[in-house]
């Protein structure tokens, strides 16, 4: 049984009228026939399954449908056809500094961020150190955190997000967070974690990266799955033809 | 039945991430402020004695005990309106987080209650001294506000879900919400005595449901006794259908609000 199954999964975003208008137009528009919903598939047909210990590289250009597949593994969004199967817990790093209060201190915030991780109090006052000394912000943890820099905000981010086991592990360009020191230490507790049995999935836009740590590939072009497969160097070889302006590479 | 177990059990898994989310907003509102949660008892404390300066002159002579019935009018009022305008910017304010991370989002409007929910129970305890100062007798039935206050605080809940969710497709409702508080708070006899109207126009005062935990207020408090049987049944029922309502509208567009963010 595999840990992870995406089955057929499409969703579908609506855009047009129904979201900047206020109250008053969409009555109008309502009333007279104008109102008028696009759809747009974000992604179309998606299916891969994942074990333990295997590593999916989500690979694509801008818009192909990546953090979308992404947020309907984690649970954010509901698929709108088709169906994701987890089990066990999941761990979804999704831009990782968005969602904290800049008026709160960096400790409250590495709690809140626990909270919505959904660890327990317990395990936060557990942690808590190893979080702030991993993240290198020990002097910080007292200030508000509108003071941190963008990277400090990722690293603490990462921190609080690395503590866990998880058995899928979702990871959406966080891998280049920090400077140059951290982003080697962050990697290499990704690895801990990864040959710790989890499921993982990667998006990043560094391609060596992807084929360094990846088993698995998914190739992703606005919202079709181009290629699913374990030939990872071999994908990744006609991903790179295909950047490289050979259009041929997606049929192929 | 089972759904409401789930619900509740839930609720205790997510007990950690409430406790943060209650603590954070406590933290923002006060923030930078001297008084802090002072403010909070201020504010109907001056909006008391404004009321009392200027009403007393016109509604004040034929109700007896008239800074009691006005603090007690004003006291739900806030909490009311504190409650359920902060509940309406509970989903809008947390945008980025029910956009990042799986969160069960109902956890949003019952951080903003607590607060709201703090600040009345405070101003409450103020009110019962100023009752202890006055030459009313604490009787039996002041355990039966135990009754209006629950059910207060589902109403508000179920309201706030009701306004969180249509500001989310609705940004108008912001505006139109604002409009509609001032025009009931007039409609809720805060310091006026409704029973200078007919008896039917004093009849229709109960449709208002804000104006029913008003007079439970000043039922027990004031005239020492307790509303009649269909009353009570009238007050439980405009919070279930309300709270209901708010329930229904969240299970429906849960996974929607996503799309209008």
């Amino acid at each position: 049984m595999s840990v992870l199954e995406v089955k057929n999964v499409s969703i579908r975003y609506m855009t047009g009228d129904f979201k900047q208008i206020g109250l008053k137009e969409y009555i109008m528009r309502k009333l007279s026939g104008n109102y008028h919903v696009n759809e747009f598939w974000a992604d179309k047909d998606i299916t891969f399954s994942l074990e333990k210990g295997e590593l999916l590289g989500i690979i694509g250009t801008n818009g192909a449908g990546k953090s979308t597949i992404l947020k309907a593994v984690a649970g954010i969004m509901e698929p709108t056809e088709g169906h994701v199967h987890r089990s066990g817990k999941v761990a979804a790093l999704l831009e990782l500094s968005s969602g904290f209060d800049k008026e709160l201190t960096v400790k409250e915030n590495a709690y809140l961020r626990g909270a919505m991780l959904g660890y327990t109090r317990q395990f936060m006052n557990d942690t808590y150190e190893e979080i702030i000394s991993f993240a290198d912000l020990k002097e910080f943890e007292d200030r508000p955190f509108k003071q941190l820099s963008s990277g400090m905000k990722s690293r603490l981010a990462f921190s609080v997000a690395s503590m866990v086991q998880p058995d899928i592990l979702i990871l959406d360009e966080v891998l280049s967070v920090g400077d140059g020191a951290f982003r080697k230490k962050s990697e290499q507790k990704m690895l801990e974690i990864i040959h710790g049995g989890a499921a993982t999935i990667l998006v990043s836009h560094s391609l060596p990266q992807i084929r360094n740590m990846s088993t698995k590939i998914l190739w992703l072009h606005k919202g079709k799955q181009i290629a699913c497969g374990n030939d990872v160097q071999g994908l990744c070889d006609r991903y790179e033809r295909f950047l490289n302006g050979d259009k041929e590479a997606l049929v192929q | 039945m089972s759904g409401m177990k789930k619900s509740f059990a839930r609720l205790k898994e997510n007990q950690f991430l409430f406790e943060e989310l209650v603590k954070r907003d406590f933290k923002i509102k006060y923030k930078r402020t001297i008084l802090g949660v002072g403010w909070s008892l201020l504010s109907p404390l001056l909006t008391l004695l404004v009321m009392k300066l200027v009403f007393t002159q016109f509604f004040g002579r034929n109700t007896p005990h008239y800074t009691i019935y006005i603090f007690c009018g004003n006291v739900v009022w806030s909490y009311f309106s504190e409650a359920t305008k902060g509940g309406m910017h509970a989903l809008i304010g947390n945008a980025e987080i029910f956009s990042k991370v799986n969160v069960p989002k109902y956890l949003f409007v019952l951080s903003k209650n607590v607060q709201s929910l703090l600040s009345f129970l405070l101003t409450l305890i103020i009110l019962f001294l100023f009752v202890a100062f006055d030459t009313l007798p604490f009787t039996w039935r002041y355990l039966m506000l135990v009754y209006p206050i629950v059910l207060l605080v589902l109403f508000n809940i179920g309201l706030g879900m009701v306004l969180s969710a249509l500001y989310v497709f609705f940004r108008d409702t912001e505006y139109l919400y604002d409009v509609f508080l001032r025009l009931l708070m007039y409609l809720s006899a805060i310091f006026y005595n409704v029973s200078n109207y007919d008896a039917h126009v004093q009849r229709m005062f109960l449709i208002n449901p804000v104006y029913l935990f008003i007079k439970y207020f000043r039922c027990v408090i004031i005239d020492g006794n307790l509303p009649s049987a269909q009353f009570h049944l009238l007050m439980l029922a405009d919070t279930v259908i309300v709270f209901l309502l708010g329930c229904l509208i969240y299970k429906k567009n849960n996974t929607k609000f996503l799309y209008y963010v």
